[in-house]
Protein backbone atom coordinates (compact mmCIF):
# COMPACT_ATOMS: atom_id res chain seq x y z
CA UNK A 1 0.00 0.00 0.00
CA UNK A 2 1.94 2.83 -1.19
CA UNK A 3 -0.78 5.34 -2.16
CA UNK A 4 -1.98 8.15 -0.18
CA UNK A 5 -5.14 9.59 -1.95
CA UNK A 6 -5.51 12.21 1.36
CA UNK A 7 -2.60 13.83 -0.64
CA UNK A 8 -5.76 15.25 -2.33
CA UNK A 9 -8.55 17.55 -0.93
CA UNK A 10 -11.34 14.82 -1.62
CA UNK A 11 -9.18 12.20 -3.32
CA UNK A 12 -12.05 11.71 -6.18
CA UNK A 13 -14.81 11.33 -4.01
CA UNK A 14 -16.44 14.94 -3.71
CA UNK A 15 -19.43 13.31 -4.83
CA UNK A 16 -20.38 11.57 -2.07
CA UNK A 17 -21.63 13.98 -0.12
CA UNK A 18 -25.20 13.46 -1.29
CA UNK A 19 -25.40 16.92 -2.95
CA UNK A 20 -26.92 18.05 -5.54
CA UNK A 21 -30.51 17.82 -7.74
CA UNK A 22 -32.76 14.43 -7.03
CA UNK A 23 -29.65 13.13 -4.36
CA UNK A 24 -32.27 10.22 -3.21
CA UNK A 25 -32.70 8.77 -6.68
CA UNK A 26 -29.54 10.09 -9.08
CA UNK A 27 -26.09 9.01 -7.05
CA UNK A 28 -23.79 10.86 -9.50
CA UNK A 29 -23.30 13.07 -13.08
CA UNK A 30 -20.68 11.84 -14.69
CA UNK A 31 -18.72 13.48 -17.66
CA UNK A 32 -16.02 12.68 -19.74
CA UNK A 33 -14.14 14.26 -22.64
CA UNK A 34 -11.92 11.45 -25.10
CA UNK A 35 -8.52 13.96 -27.01
CA UNK A 36 -5.35 12.73 -28.66
CA UNK A 37 -2.54 14.64 -29.20
CA UNK A 38 -1.24 15.35 -32.53
CA UNK A 39 1.14 14.08 -34.33
CA UNK A 40 1.48 10.76 -32.03
CA UNK A 41 -0.15 7.47 -32.58
CA UNK A 42 -3.07 6.49 -30.52
CA UNK A 43 -2.11 4.60 -27.38
CA UNK A 44 -2.92 1.14 -28.65
CA UNK A 45 -0.67 1.59 -31.97
CA UNK A 46 1.87 3.54 -30.35
CA UNK A 47 5.38 2.75 -28.88
CA UNK A 48 6.27 2.76 -25.01
CA UNK A 49 8.26 5.67 -26.21
CA UNK A 50 5.38 7.90 -27.45
CA UNK A 51 3.26 6.91 -24.22
CA UNK A 52 5.91 8.63 -22.36
CA UNK A 53 5.97 11.11 -24.73
CA UNK A 54 1.99 11.67 -23.97
CA UNK A 55 2.69 11.84 -20.10
CA UNK A 56 6.06 13.77 -20.48
CA UNK A 57 3.82 16.55 -22.63
CA UNK A 58 1.21 16.44 -19.76
CA UNK A 59 3.38 16.69 -16.88
CA UNK A 60 5.45 19.83 -18.74
CA UNK A 61 2.09 21.85 -19.03
CA UNK A 62 0.79 20.85 -15.93
CA UNK A 63 2.74 24.05 -14.05
CA UNK A 64 0.54 26.22 -16.50
CA UNK A 65 -2.90 25.30 -15.98
CA UNK A 66 -4.55 26.43 -12.86
CA UNK A 67 -7.23 23.64 -13.06
CA UNK A 68 -4.32 20.85 -12.25
CA UNK A 69 -2.76 23.08 -9.42
CA UNK A 70 -2.88 21.32 -6.05
CA UNK A 71 -3.95 17.09 -7.87
CA UNK A 72 -1.69 14.10 -7.96
CA UNK A 73 0.17 12.68 -10.91
CA UNK A 74 0.22 8.90 -10.65
CA UNK A 75 2.17 6.09 -12.68
CA UNK A 76 0.24 3.24 -12.56
CA UNK A 77 3.60 1.42 -13.11
CA UNK A 78 4.50 2.50 -9.76
CA UNK A 79 2.21 1.09 -8.02
CA UNK A 80 0.59 -2.26 -6.93
CA UNK A 81 -2.16 -3.91 -7.80
CA UNK A 82 -4.25 -3.51 -4.58
CA UNK A 83 -3.31 0.24 -4.99
CA UNK A 84 -4.50 -0.14 -9.02
CA UNK A 85 -7.45 -1.90 -7.59
CA UNK A 86 -8.30 1.13 -5.15
CA UNK A 87 -8.08 3.64 -8.38
CA UNK A 88 -10.87 1.74 -9.94
CA UNK A 89 -12.86 1.05 -7.14
CA UNK A 90 -13.25 5.32 -6.69
CA UNK A 91 -13.87 5.04 -10.80
CA UNK A 92 -11.01 6.97 -11.55
CA UNK A 93 -9.39 4.75 -13.61
CA UNK A 94 -10.65 2.45 -15.92
CA UNK A 95 -10.33 -1.68 -15.46
CA UNK A 96 -8.19 -2.03 -18.43
CA UNK A 97 -5.78 1.19 -17.80
CA UNK A 98 -5.55 -0.51 -14.63
CA UNK A 99 -4.32 -3.53 -15.66
CA UNK A 100 -6.64 -5.54 -13.44
CA UNK A 101 -7.35 -8.74 -15.69
CA UNK A 102 -3.89 -9.56 -15.30
CA UNK A 103 0.17 -8.13 -16.27
CA UNK A 104 1.31 -5.26 -15.43
CA UNK A 105 0.13 -1.63 -16.20
CA UNK A 106 2.08 -0.41 -19.80
CA UNK A 107 4.56 2.12 -19.90
CA UNK A 108 3.57 5.91 -19.73
CA UNK A 109 -0.11 5.10 -18.46
CA UNK A 110 -1.47 7.57 -15.33
CA UNK A 111 -4.04 9.12 -13.33
CA UNK A 112 -4.50 12.86 -12.55
CA UNK A 113 -6.37 13.05 -9.64
CA UNK A 114 -7.30 16.95 -8.86
CA UNK A 115 -9.95 18.91 -7.89
CA UNK A 116 -13.35 17.79 -8.60
CA UNK A 117 -11.70 16.43 -11.96
CA UNK A 118 -9.28 13.71 -13.05
CA UNK A 119 -7.35 12.52 -16.15
CA UNK A 120 -6.55 8.91 -17.27
CA UNK A 121 -3.19 9.11 -18.95
CA UNK A 122 -2.92 6.44 -22.13
CA UNK A 123 -6.15 4.81 -21.56
CA UNK A 124 -7.72 4.00 -24.85
CA UNK A 125 -7.28 7.88 -25.83
CA UNK A 126 -4.32 9.85 -24.78
CA UNK A 127 -6.33 12.23 -22.36
CA UNK A 128 -9.23 10.74 -21.15
CA UNK A 129 -10.92 14.08 -18.63
CA UNK A 130 -13.42 13.38 -16.46
CA UNK A 131 -15.71 14.76 -13.41
CA UNK A 132 -18.01 13.67 -11.34
CA UNK A 133 -20.89 15.55 -9.76
CA UNK A 134 -23.08 14.21 -6.76
CA UNK A 135 -26.95 14.19 -7.97
CA UNK A 136 -28.27 15.38 -11.60
CA UNK A 137 -26.23 17.87 -12.40
CA UNK A 138 -25.23 17.50 -16.15
CA UNK A 139 -24.78 21.02 -17.13
CA UNK A 140 -22.43 22.37 -14.26
CA UNK A 141 -19.87 18.71 -15.06
CA UNK A 142 -19.90 19.37 -18.36
CA UNK A 143 -19.29 23.71 -18.05
CA UNK A 144 -16.48 22.70 -15.58
CA UNK A 145 -14.82 19.84 -17.83
CA UNK A 146 -14.90 21.95 -20.58
CA UNK A 147 -13.13 25.05 -19.16
CA UNK A 148 -10.57 22.38 -18.04
CA UNK A 149 -10.48 21.09 -21.75
CA UNK A 150 -9.31 24.50 -22.93
CA UNK A 151 -7.07 25.22 -20.56
CA UNK A 152 -5.21 22.23 -21.66
CA UNK A 153 -5.97 22.23 -25.22
CA UNK A 154 -4.52 25.87 -25.24
CA UNK A 155 -1.22 23.95 -24.07
CA UNK A 156 -1.12 20.85 -25.67
CA UNK A 157 -2.01 20.02 -29.37
CA UNK A 158 -4.76 18.11 -29.68
CA UNK A 159 -6.09 16.15 -32.88
CA UNK A 160 -8.74 17.44 -34.58
CA UNK A 161 -10.74 17.48 -38.04
CA UNK A 162 -12.86 20.47 -38.77
CA UNK A 163 -15.41 18.04 -40.23
CA UNK A 164 -15.34 15.08 -38.14
CA UNK A 165 -14.48 17.12 -34.70
CA UNK A 166 -12.16 15.38 -31.95
CA UNK A 167 -10.35 12.32 -33.19
CA UNK A 168 -10.75 9.65 -31.31
CA UNK A 169 -9.60 5.89 -31.29
CA UNK A 170 -12.86 4.20 -31.65
CA UNK A 171 -15.16 5.89 -33.87
CA UNK A 172 -17.87 5.63 -31.28
CA UNK A 173 -16.30 8.35 -29.89
CA UNK A 174 -15.29 10.97 -32.56
CA UNK A 175 -16.78 14.53 -32.36
CA UNK A 176 -17.27 15.85 -29.09
CA UNK A 177 -15.26 12.79 -27.13
CA UNK A 178 -18.31 13.30 -24.52
CA UNK A 179 -19.97 10.74 -22.74
CA UNK A 180 -22.06 11.84 -19.92
CA UNK A 181 -23.59 9.39 -17.80
CA UNK A 182 -25.60 9.36 -14.56
CA UNK A 183 -25.86 6.79 -12.31
CA UNK A 184 -29.20 6.12 -11.06
CA UNK A 185 -31.21 4.39 -8.14
CA UNK A 186 -34.53 2.56 -10.10
CA UNK A 187 -35.79 0.26 -7.67
CA UNK A 188 -38.81 0.66 -7.72
CA UNK A 189 -38.79 0.70 -11.53
CA UNK A 190 -37.35 -3.16 -11.26
CA UNK A 191 -40.39 -4.32 -8.49
CA UNK A 192 -42.84 -3.24 -10.15
CA UNK A 193 -41.65 -5.07 -13.75
CA UNK A 194 -41.86 -1.46 -15.34
CA UNK A 195 -37.46 -1.36 -16.27
CA UNK A 196 -37.69 -3.44 -19.16
CA UNK A 197 -39.89 -0.57 -20.85
CA UNK A 198 -37.95 2.66 -19.54
CA UNK A 199 -34.59 0.62 -20.80
CA UNK A 200 -35.71 -0.18 -24.44
CA UNK A 201 -37.39 3.19 -24.08
CA UNK A 202 -33.67 4.77 -23.56
CA UNK A 203 -32.42 3.08 -26.63
CA UNK A 204 -34.99 4.89 -29.09
CA UNK A 205 -34.18 8.36 -27.28
CA UNK A 206 -30.39 7.40 -28.99
CA UNK A 207 -29.21 6.57 -25.22
CA UNK A 208 -27.86 3.64 -23.28
CA UNK A 209 -27.36 1.77 -19.93
CA UNK A 210 -24.74 -0.04 -18.25
CA UNK A 211 -24.18 -1.39 -15.09
CA UNK A 212 -22.14 0.27 -12.00
CA UNK A 213 -18.83 0.07 -13.57
CA UNK A 214 -19.03 1.04 -17.16
CA UNK A 215 -19.53 -1.04 -20.36
CA UNK A 216 -19.86 -4.50 -19.95
CA UNK A 217 -20.44 -4.48 -16.02
CA UNK A 218 -23.24 -6.43 -14.51
CA UNK A 219 -26.55 -4.32 -13.42
CA UNK A 220 -26.27 -4.52 -9.44
CA UNK A 221 -28.14 -3.50 -6.87
CA UNK A 222 -30.68 -2.02 -9.12
CA UNK A 223 -28.06 0.94 -9.93
CA UNK A 224 -28.13 1.84 -13.52
CA UNK A 225 -25.51 4.26 -15.21
CA UNK A 226 -27.29 6.36 -18.27
CA UNK A 227 -25.51 7.59 -21.12
CA UNK A 228 -25.63 9.06 -24.51
CA UNK A 229 -24.97 6.94 -27.22
CA UNK A 230 -23.41 8.87 -29.93
CA UNK A 231 -21.05 11.80 -29.90
CA UNK A 232 -20.70 13.47 -33.13
CA UNK A 233 -23.28 15.94 -34.83
CA UNK A 234 -24.90 17.36 -31.65
CA UNK A 235 -23.48 20.15 -29.72
CA UNK A 236 -21.90 19.72 -26.22
CA UNK A 237 -25.03 21.11 -24.75
CA UNK A 238 -27.69 19.34 -26.88
CA UNK A 239 -26.06 16.16 -25.51
CA UNK A 240 -26.08 17.23 -21.97
CA UNK A 241 -29.62 18.64 -22.04
CA UNK A 242 -31.10 15.89 -24.18
CA UNK A 243 -29.48 13.30 -21.25
CA UNK A 244 -30.72 15.47 -18.57
CA UNK A 245 -34.49 15.48 -20.08
CA UNK A 246 -35.11 11.76 -20.07
CA UNK A 247 -33.15 11.32 -17.21
CA UNK A 248 -35.64 13.70 -15.12
CA UNK A 249 -38.19 12.10 -17.35
CA UNK A 250 -37.04 8.47 -15.85
CA UNK A 251 -36.73 9.57 -12.29
CA UNK A 252 -40.69 10.98 -12.43
CA UNK A 253 -41.31 7.20 -13.42
CA UNK A 254 -39.69 5.75 -10.63
CA UNK A 255 -41.55 7.85 -7.87
CA UNK A 256 -44.37 6.74 -9.93
CA UNK A 257 -43.47 3.50 -9.79
CA UNK A 258 -42.35 3.70 -6.13
CA UNK A 259 -46.23 5.53 -4.97
CA UNK A 260 -48.05 2.54 -6.68
CA UNK A 261 -45.32 -0.19 -4.70
CA UNK A 262 -46.38 1.75 -2.07
CA UNK A 263 -49.96 1.59 -2.39
CA UNK A 264 -50.32 -2.12 -3.56
CA UNK A 265 -48.59 -3.85 -1.56
CA UNK A 266 -46.81 -1.29 1.18
CA UNK A 267 -46.86 -3.78 4.38
CA UNK A 268 -44.73 -6.45 1.74
CA UNK A 269 -42.00 -3.90 0.94
CA UNK A 270 -42.35 -2.58 4.17
CA UNK A 271 -41.21 -5.62 5.79
CA UNK A 272 -38.62 -6.23 2.47
CA UNK A 273 -36.42 -3.44 3.51
CA UNK A 274 -37.07 -3.63 6.95
CA UNK A 275 -35.20 -7.25 6.40
CA UNK A 276 -32.58 -5.81 4.63
CA UNK A 277 -31.90 -2.87 7.28
CA UNK A 278 -31.56 -5.44 9.87
CA UNK A 279 -29.04 -8.48 7.84
CA UNK A 280 -26.90 -5.20 7.46
CA UNK A 281 -27.38 -4.35 10.50
CA UNK A 282 -26.39 -7.50 12.51
CA UNK A 283 -24.68 -9.68 9.54
CA UNK A 284 -21.54 -10.89 10.57
CA UNK A 285 -19.74 -11.36 7.25
CA UNK A 286 -21.66 -10.13 3.60
CA UNK A 287 -20.09 -10.64 0.04
CA UNK A 288 -20.29 -7.37 -2.03
CA UNK A 289 -22.74 -8.37 -4.13
CA UNK A 290 -25.63 -8.96 -0.89
CA UNK A 291 -24.33 -5.96 0.65
CA UNK A 292 -24.81 -4.00 -3.00
CA UNK A 293 -28.84 -5.72 -3.13
CA UNK A 294 -29.42 -4.91 0.74
CA UNK A 295 -27.71 -1.44 0.04
CA UNK A 296 -30.55 -0.75 -2.75
CA UNK A 297 -33.19 -1.75 -0.28
CA UNK A 298 -32.19 0.52 2.49
CA UNK A 299 -31.60 3.57 -0.11
CA UNK A 300 -34.91 2.78 -1.46
CA UNK A 301 -36.67 2.51 2.63
CA UNK A 302 -34.76 5.60 3.06
CA UNK A 303 -36.63 7.47 -0.05
CA UNK A 304 -39.87 6.25 1.29
CA UNK A 305 -38.92 8.00 4.26
CA UNK A 306 -39.43 4.58 6.42
CA UNK A 307 -36.49 4.96 7.93
CA UNK A 308 -35.34 8.52 8.96
CA UNK A 309 -31.96 9.77 10.53
CA UNK A 310 -29.68 8.03 7.89
CA UNK A 311 -28.36 10.00 5.58
CA UNK A 312 -27.69 9.97 1.48
CA UNK A 313 -24.08 10.58 1.75
CA UNK A 314 -23.65 7.42 4.34
CA UNK A 315 -24.71 4.98 2.20
CA UNK A 316 -22.66 6.65 -0.79
CA UNK A 317 -19.79 6.10 1.26
CA UNK A 318 -20.81 2.86 2.32
CA UNK A 319 -21.06 1.69 -1.83
CA UNK A 320 -17.53 2.79 -2.42
CA UNK A 321 -16.08 2.14 1.13
CA UNK A 322 -17.21 -1.95 1.62
CA UNK A 323 -15.54 -2.48 -1.98
CA UNK A 324 -12.52 -5.16 -1.76
CA UNK A 325 -9.63 -2.82 -2.25
CA UNK A 326 -11.17 -0.22 0.30
CA UNK A 327 -11.44 -2.35 2.75
CA UNK A 328 -7.83 -3.61 2.50
CA UNK A 329 -6.81 -0.53 2.48
CA UNK A 330 -8.76 0.99 5.83
CA UNK A 331 -6.89 -2.26 7.53
CA UNK A 332 -3.53 -1.89 6.25
CA UNK A 333 -3.55 -5.36 4.30
CA UNK A 334 -4.31 -7.17 1.16
CA UNK A 335 -7.78 -9.21 3.10
CA UNK A 336 -8.73 -12.49 1.32
CA UNK A 337 -12.20 -12.88 0.20
CA UNK A 338 -13.75 -14.30 3.64
CA UNK A 339 -12.02 -11.41 5.48
CA UNK A 340 -12.97 -9.00 3.19
CA UNK A 341 -16.74 -10.58 3.86
CA UNK A 342 -16.07 -9.99 7.35
CA UNK A 343 -14.66 -6.90 6.98
CA UNK A 344 -17.13 -5.48 5.07
CA UNK A 345 -19.82 -6.93 7.68
CA UNK A 346 -18.11 -5.25 10.19
CA UNK A 347 -17.67 -1.70 8.64
CA UNK A 348 -21.36 -1.59 7.35
CA UNK A 349 -22.53 -2.74 11.01
CA UNK A 350 -20.69 0.36 12.34
CA UNK A 351 -21.18 2.78 9.47
CA UNK A 352 -25.41 2.23 10.31
CA UNK A 353 -24.86 1.64 14.14
CA UNK A 354 -23.46 5.31 13.81
CA UNK A 355 -26.61 6.89 12.68
CA UNK A 356 -28.98 4.32 13.79
CA UNK A 357 -28.82 5.33 17.45
CA UNK A 358 -30.45 8.56 16.12
CA UNK A 359 -32.71 6.69 13.29
CA UNK A 360 -36.29 6.65 14.13
CA UNK A 361 -37.86 2.86 13.79
CA UNK B 1 -18.01 -15.23 -16.61
CA UNK B 2 -20.24 -18.01 -18.37
CA UNK B 3 -23.96 -17.74 -19.85
CA UNK B 4 -26.26 -18.79 -17.03
CA UNK B 5 -27.92 -20.98 -20.00
CA UNK B 6 -25.35 -23.07 -22.00
CA UNK B 7 -22.36 -22.77 -19.51
CA UNK B 8 -20.08 -22.77 -22.46
CA UNK B 9 -19.78 -19.23 -24.19
CA UNK B 10 -18.79 -15.85 -22.00
CA UNK B 11 -22.35 -14.15 -20.80
CA UNK B 12 -22.43 -11.05 -22.54
CA UNK B 13 -25.72 -10.06 -21.51
CA UNK B 14 -26.33 -9.21 -17.80
CA UNK B 15 -30.44 -9.08 -16.68
CA UNK B 16 -32.33 -7.89 -13.81
CA UNK B 17 -34.71 -10.69 -13.35
CA UNK B 18 -38.26 -9.61 -11.10
CA UNK B 19 -40.01 -13.05 -10.33
CA UNK B 20 -42.64 -12.89 -7.62
CA UNK B 21 -40.35 -9.53 -6.29
CA UNK B 22 -37.43 -11.98 -5.88
CA UNK B 23 -34.47 -9.63 -7.89
CA UNK B 24 -32.25 -11.92 -9.39
CA UNK B 25 -29.20 -11.41 -12.48
CA UNK B 26 -29.18 -13.60 -15.37
CA UNK B 27 -25.94 -13.73 -17.23
CA UNK B 28 -26.67 -14.71 -20.73
CA UNK B 29 -24.14 -15.41 -23.75
CA UNK B 30 -25.48 -12.99 -26.97
CA UNK B 31 -26.64 -16.42 -28.61
CA UNK B 32 -29.09 -17.83 -25.18
CA UNK B 33 -30.20 -14.31 -25.11
CA UNK B 34 -31.43 -14.06 -28.75
CA UNK B 35 -33.20 -17.48 -28.45
CA UNK B 36 -35.24 -16.22 -25.21
CA UNK B 37 -36.16 -13.07 -27.50
CA UNK B 38 -34.04 -11.02 -25.26
CA UNK B 39 -33.36 -7.95 -27.05
CA UNK B 40 -29.74 -6.99 -26.29
CA UNK B 41 -28.44 -3.87 -24.63
CA UNK B 42 -28.51 -0.59 -26.30
CA UNK B 43 -24.72 -0.19 -26.06
CA UNK B 44 -24.26 -3.13 -28.40
CA UNK B 45 -25.59 -1.09 -30.76
CA UNK B 46 -22.42 0.41 -32.00
CA UNK B 47 -20.44 -2.33 -32.33
CA UNK B 48 -23.04 -4.03 -34.40
CA UNK B 49 -23.44 -0.79 -36.85
CA UNK B 50 -19.34 -1.11 -36.39
CA UNK B 51 -19.23 -4.75 -37.53
CA UNK B 52 -21.92 -4.21 -40.37
CA UNK B 53 -19.87 -1.68 -41.51
CA UNK B 54 -16.84 -3.72 -41.66
CA UNK B 55 -18.72 -6.54 -43.20
CA UNK B 56 -19.91 -3.85 -45.92
CA UNK B 57 -16.41 -2.69 -46.36
CA UNK B 58 -15.17 -6.34 -46.79
CA UNK B 59 -17.74 -6.94 -49.63
CA UNK B 60 -17.15 -3.97 -51.02
CA UNK B 61 -13.14 -4.10 -51.04
CA UNK B 62 -13.57 -8.27 -51.95
CA UNK B 63 -15.41 -6.62 -55.19
CA UNK B 64 -12.66 -4.35 -55.85
CA UNK B 65 -10.54 -7.38 -56.05
CA UNK B 66 -8.49 -6.07 -52.89
CA UNK B 67 -7.82 -2.86 -53.83
CA UNK B 68 -7.99 -0.61 -50.66
CA UNK B 69 -7.89 -3.30 -48.48
CA UNK B 70 -3.98 -3.01 -47.66
CA UNK B 71 -4.20 1.00 -48.07
CA UNK B 72 -1.52 1.73 -45.06
CA UNK B 73 -1.90 4.82 -43.52
CA UNK B 74 1.49 7.24 -44.29
CA UNK B 75 1.29 8.23 -40.13
CA UNK B 76 0.89 4.79 -38.13
CA UNK B 77 1.22 2.41 -41.23
CA UNK B 78 -2.47 1.20 -39.90
CA UNK B 79 -4.73 -0.70 -42.94
CA UNK B 80 -8.09 -1.10 -43.45
CA UNK B 81 -8.41 -4.77 -42.82
CA UNK B 82 -6.25 -4.11 -39.57
CA UNK B 83 -8.71 -1.59 -38.53
CA UNK B 84 -11.50 -4.16 -39.39
CA UNK B 85 -9.89 -6.49 -37.09
CA UNK B 86 -9.25 -4.23 -34.07
CA UNK B 87 -12.26 -1.40 -34.19
CA UNK B 88 -9.69 1.45 -33.58
CA UNK B 89 -8.22 3.79 -35.56
CA UNK B 90 -4.37 4.12 -35.41
CA UNK B 91 -4.08 7.56 -35.19
CA UNK B 92 -5.49 11.08 -36.37
CA UNK B 93 -4.03 10.76 -39.71
CA UNK B 94 -5.78 7.40 -40.07
CA UNK B 95 -9.25 9.69 -40.31
CA UNK B 96 -7.52 11.43 -43.56
CA UNK B 97 -6.46 8.27 -45.18
CA UNK B 98 -10.10 6.33 -44.42
CA UNK B 99 -11.83 9.54 -45.05
CA UNK B 100 -14.40 8.73 -47.58
CA UNK B 101 -14.73 5.26 -45.82
CA UNK B 102 -14.82 6.51 -42.05
CA UNK B 103 -17.52 9.48 -43.26
CA UNK B 104 -20.14 6.75 -44.31
CA UNK B 105 -19.57 4.66 -40.80
CA UNK B 106 -19.80 7.78 -38.31
CA UNK B 107 -22.92 8.57 -40.41
CA UNK B 108 -23.97 5.17 -39.68
CA UNK B 109 -22.77 5.23 -36.00
CA UNK B 110 -24.07 8.74 -35.37
CA UNK B 111 -26.43 9.34 -37.92
CA UNK B 112 -24.14 12.44 -38.84
CA UNK B 113 -20.91 13.33 -39.97
CA UNK B 114 -19.97 16.78 -39.40
CA UNK B 115 -19.08 18.00 -35.98
CA UNK B 116 -21.02 21.08 -34.58
CA UNK B 117 -19.50 21.06 -31.24
CA UNK B 118 -17.58 23.05 -29.64
CA UNK B 119 -14.39 24.14 -32.55
CA UNK B 120 -10.96 23.88 -32.14
CA UNK B 121 -7.58 26.10 -32.48
CA UNK B 122 -4.14 24.57 -31.58
CA UNK B 123 -1.91 26.37 -29.64
CA UNK B 124 0.60 28.80 -30.99
CA UNK B 125 3.27 27.82 -31.97
CA UNK B 126 5.99 29.66 -30.00
CA UNK B 127 3.95 28.13 -26.69
CA UNK B 128 4.18 24.46 -28.70
CA UNK B 129 7.79 25.54 -29.82
CA UNK B 130 9.05 26.60 -26.10
CA UNK B 131 7.05 23.39 -24.82
CA UNK B 132 9.20 21.76 -26.73
CA UNK B 133 12.22 23.20 -25.65
CA UNK B 134 11.28 23.09 -22.16
CA UNK B 135 10.80 19.17 -22.40
CA UNK B 136 14.29 18.83 -24.08
CA UNK B 137 16.26 20.82 -21.40
CA UNK B 138 14.71 18.83 -18.87
CA UNK B 139 15.82 15.72 -20.70
CA UNK B 140 19.27 16.83 -20.42
CA UNK B 141 19.22 18.21 -16.82
CA UNK B 142 18.25 14.85 -15.83
CA UNK B 143 21.13 13.05 -17.85
CA UNK B 144 23.68 15.83 -16.94
CA UNK B 145 22.68 15.03 -13.26
CA UNK B 146 22.50 11.35 -13.20
CA UNK B 147 26.15 11.46 -15.46
CA UNK B 148 27.46 14.16 -12.48
CA UNK B 149 28.21 16.63 -14.95
CA UNK B 150 27.44 19.40 -12.26
CA UNK B 151 28.72 22.70 -14.68
CA UNK B 152 26.66 21.36 -17.64
CA UNK B 153 23.60 21.13 -15.20
CA UNK B 154 23.84 24.24 -14.03
CA UNK B 155 24.00 25.83 -16.90
CA UNK B 156 21.19 23.60 -18.22
CA UNK B 157 19.47 24.97 -15.18
CA UNK B 158 19.69 28.67 -15.83
CA UNK B 159 18.26 27.96 -19.59
CA UNK B 160 15.77 26.03 -18.21
CA UNK B 161 14.39 29.05 -16.07
CA UNK B 162 14.99 31.56 -18.88
CA UNK B 163 12.50 29.56 -20.86
CA UNK B 164 9.86 29.42 -18.05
Amino acid sequence: MTIDLSAVAEGGLGWLSGGGEHADVVLSTRVRLARNLDGIAFTSRAREGERLRVLQMLRDAMPHLPSLQGGLLLRLEDLDQNDRRLLHERHLVSRELAALDGGASKGGSAVFVGQGHGIMVNEEDHLRLQTVRGGLATRAAVDALLAVDREIGARLPYAYHEEFGFLTACPTNTGTGLRASVLIHLPGLVLTKEIGKVLSGLQAMGLTYRGLYGEGSEVIGNFFQISNQTTLGRSEDELVDHLHRVVSHVIKREHDARRVMWREAGYIIEDKLWRAYGTLRFARSLTFEEAMNYLSGVRLAVGLQLITGLSVATLNRLLIFSQPAHLGYAEGRVLGEEEANVARARYVREALGAETDQAKH
Amino acid sequence: MLCDACREADASVHLTKVVEGEVTLVHLCAGCAAERGIETTAHTTPKNVLGEFLHAAQQQVASEKGAGDETACTFCRLTLREFRAVGRLGCGNCYATFEPSLRQLLRRVHGNAQHVGRKYLPPATEILAKATTVGELRDRLRRAIVSEEFELAASLRDQLRDVE
